[in-house]
C-alpha cells in the first residue's frame, strides 16, 4: 500500500524536554492506525507536528510527498483535526462554526454537505444553537463534523471518545469506520485500547517521546500472544512451596484461585500442576483460560522499556 | 492565495460584532453625548473658538479618533485573544491559511468595526455642533489608515496576552493617556512651552493634528507630518506581525 504520511527521524524539544526523539513513521493511504501511549508519551505532539500546531525541532514529514514546512498550504488541506479537548468559540452556532471550518480551507459555504455531516452526527436538530449550549457529547460530534467540513482526505482523531457514553462511542466508531469505506486515511489516538484494537489496521506505541513498535494489529496480536489460566481451588491453598520455582503462577483471591500466566498448549504444564494439587487433596471447581488482550500486550511493551 | 479563508475570517468576527451591535454601537454613541455635554457646553462655553473652530467643533477630530484608535486596538486585540484563549485557534493555525491572510482577516474586521463606531460618533457630533469638512478624502484616508495601523498594533496585542490583565494593560496604561495627552481635548499652543515640547513627543499627537487639519485645514503640524507617523507606526506593526509568524511566537509551539 502506498504511504500516504512519512515521518523522518523527527525530533521536538522543549527547553529540556524531549517531547519526540528521533520519531520515523509511515502511514499507508486508506488505513486506520492507532497510536497508542501512556499520558506525555509525545502522540499530540506528534500530531501536532504533522498538522502544523507545533513545529518538529528537527527531522521531516511528508504528506502526499508534499513537505509541511516548505508546501504546508498542500498538506493542510488534506487534513481534517479533532483536538483532544473541546476548544470551540461557544457564542457561535453549530451551523455557521462548521461554515467557518470550511471557509479556511478555501471552500465556499456548502450548505447541502455541512447538513449531511450534521445529520450523519445527530447534530441537525441543533444547527442553529449556539455552542455552549450544548452537551459535552454534542461538542465532541462537534468537532468531528468541523472537521470533516472540508472533506479531508485523513482524519486525525486525537482520543475522539475520551469522556463520551458507550453508546456515543459506538456512534463514533462507526462513524470512522463509515470514514474509512470512504478512503479516508484515519489516525487515532486513543486511551481505550479497546478501541484500537475494534477499528485499527494498524498500531503503533509510542513511550517517552520514541516509537517503541509498529505493526500490523492482528499480526502484533497473535506475535504477543499469550494465554492466561486461572484454576479455582475447592478450598484453601495453604502448602505454597510445589509452585514457588515457578515465576509465572501466582495465587491470587487469598489462596483459592491460581494463575498461570504464559501457559504452552504443546506442553503438559497444565496437567503436572493439577496432579500436584491433587496429591495435596485440593481439587478444582473451574478452570478458565484467556487470551491476552491488546491491553495486556500495550502494557507489557511499554513496562518493558 | 486562500481568499476564501480571508474572507471567512472578516465574517466570522465581523458576526460577533454584529451578536453585539446595540452594547458595540450605543456605549460610543452616549459617553459621545456626555463628552459634548460636558466639554462641548459646559468647558466649551468658557473657550470662545481655537484657531478660528469653535470649542464642540474642534473636539469633534480628537473624539472620532479616540473612539477610532481604542475601539481598533480593543476589536483586534480580543479578536485572536480570544481564540487563543478557549483553544479554537488550532483550526485556524491547521488550516492553509497563511500569516498575510489571517492578518486581514481579522484586521480587517477589527478596522471595519472600529470605522463603523468612528462614523457613528460622526453622525452623534452632528447633533450637537454643525461643521464642514474642508478635506473629506484626507479625512476617509486618515479614518483608514488609523484603524488599519491600530487594529495591527491590537492585533499584537491580542497574541503577546497570555492573560485578559495583559490585554487590557496596553490599551488602559499607554494608549489612553496618550490620546488624552495627544490634544483630543485641546491645542497644545494652549500648554506651556515646556509641555508643548513634551507633546510632540507624543505619536498620537500627530494623527490627532493631522485628522483635525483635514476638518478645518488648519493643524498645528503639517499634515505631511501626521501621515509620515501614520505609515511609519504601520510600517512597525507589519514588520512585528512578519516577524511573530515567522517565528510562531504564542501561536505555535
Amino acid at each position: 500500500m502506498k504511504n500516504l504520511i512519512s515521518i523522518e527521524n523527527v525530533s521536538k524539544t522543549f527547553g529540556k524536554y524531549k517531547a519526540l526523539n528521533n520519531v520515523s513513521l509511515e502511514i499507508e493511504k486508506g488505513e486506520i492506525f492507532a497510536l497508542l501511549g501512556p499520558n506525555g508519551a509525545g502522540k499530540t505532539t506528534l500530531i501536532s507536528a504533522i498538522c502544523g500546531l507545533c513545529r518538529q525541532s528537527s527531522g521531516n514529514i511528508t504528506v502526499n510527498s508534499f513537505n509541511t514546512v516548505t508546501h504546508y498550504k498542500e498538506t493542510r488541506n488534506q487534513i481534517g483535526l479533532v483536538p483532544q479537548e473541546l476548544p470551540l468559540d461557544g457564542f457561535e452556532s453549530v451551523y455557521n462554526s462548521c461554515q467557518f471550518s470550511r471557509g479556511l480551507f478555501g471552500l465556499k459555504e456548502s450548505q447541502g454537505h455541512i447538513e449531511n455531516i450534521l445529520k450523519a452526527l445527530s447534530l441537525f436538530d441543533k444547527r442553529d444553537e449556539q455552542i455552549f449550549g450544548l452537551s459535552g457529547g454534542m461538542k465532541r460530534r462537534l468537532l468531528i463534523a468541523k472537521a470533516l467540513a472540508h472533506e479531508p482526505k485523513i482524519l486525525f482523531l486525537d482520543e475522539p471518545t475520551a469522556g463520551v457514553d458507550v453508546s456515543l462511542r459506538r456512534d463514533i466508531w462507526k462513524l470512522i469506520e463509515d470514514q474509512k469505506k470512504k478512503g479516508v486515511t484515519i489516525i487515532l489516538t486513543t486511551h481505550y485500547i479497546e478501541e484500537a484494537e475494534q477499528l485499527a489496521d494498524r498500531v503503533g506505541i509510542i513511550n517517552s517521546g520514541e516509537i517503541i513498535l509498529v505493526n500490523n494489529k492482528t499480526a502484533l496480536m497473535s506475535e504477543f500472544s499469550k494465554k492466561t489460566t486461572f484454576i479455582r481451588l475447592n478450598k484453601k491453598l495453604n502448602d505454597h512451596s510445589f509452585i514457588k520455582e515457578n515465576k509465572r503462577i501466582s495465587i491470587i483471591e487469598n489462596g483459592m484461585t491460581l494463575k498461570l500466566v504464559g501457559i504452552n498448549n504443546t506442553s503438559n504444564e497444565l496437567q503436572a500442576l493439577v496432579n500436584s494439587l491433587s496429591q495435596r487433596g485440593i481439587g478444582f471447581t473451574e478452570i478458565n483460560t484467556v487470551d491476552n488482550s491488546l491491553e495486556d500486550i500495550f502494557l507489557d511493551l511499554v513496562k518493558a522499556q | 492565495m486562500n481568499v476564501q479563508a480571508a474572507i471567512t475570517i472578516y465574517r466570522f468576527e465581523m458576526s460577533r460584532f454584529r451578536r453585539t451591535i446595540f452594547q458595540s454601537l450605543v456605549a460610543p454613541i452616549i459617553t459621545t453625548s456626555l463628552y459634548f455635554v460636558v466639554f462641548g457646553a459646559a468647558i466649551g462655553s468658557k473657550i470662545e473658538t481655537i484657531n478660528g473652530v469653535s470649542y464642540g467643533s474642534f473636539i469633534v477630530p480628537g473624539l472620532i479618533m479616540l473612539y477610532l484608535m481604542t475601539e481598533s486596538i480593543n476589536n483586534a486585540a480580543f479578536g485572536i485573544y480570544f481564540p487563543k484563549f478557549v483553544g479554537s485557534i488550532f483550526e485556524v493555525l491547521s488550516a492553509p491559511v497563511s500569516s498575510l491572510e489571517a492578518t486581514i482577516g481579522y484586521v480587517g474586521a477589527a478596522a471595519s468595526k472600529s470605522t463603523i463606531i468612528g462614523l457613528m460618533i460622526f453622525l452623534t457630533s452632528n447633533l450637537f455642533v454643525t461643521h464642514d469638512i474642508k478635506y473629506p478624502l484626507i479625512m476617509a484616508v486618515f479614518i483608514i489608515l488609523t484603524a488599519i495601523t491600530f487594529s495591527l498594533f491590537g492585533f499584537i496585542i491580542g497574541i503577546w496576552a497570555q492573560n485578559w490583565e495583559k490585554l487590557s494593560i496596553i490599551p488602559t496604561l499607554l494608549v489612553t493617556p496618550l490620546v488624552f495627552l495627544g490634544g483630543s481635548f485641546y491645542s497644545i499652543d494652549m500648554l506651556p512651552e515646556f509641555w508643548q515640547k513634551v507633546s510632540l513627543l507624543n505619536p498620537v499627537f500627530y494623527l490627532i493634528s493631522g485628522f483635525r487639519w483635514s476638518f478645518f485645514g488648519t493643524s498645528e503640524i503639517p499634515i505631511v507630518m501626521s501621515l509620515i507617523a501614520i505609515v511609519s507606526f504601520m510600517t512597525i506593526c507589519l514588520a512585528i506581525i512578519a516577524v511573530i509568524f515567522k517565528t510562531g511566537y504564542r501561536l505555535r509551539t
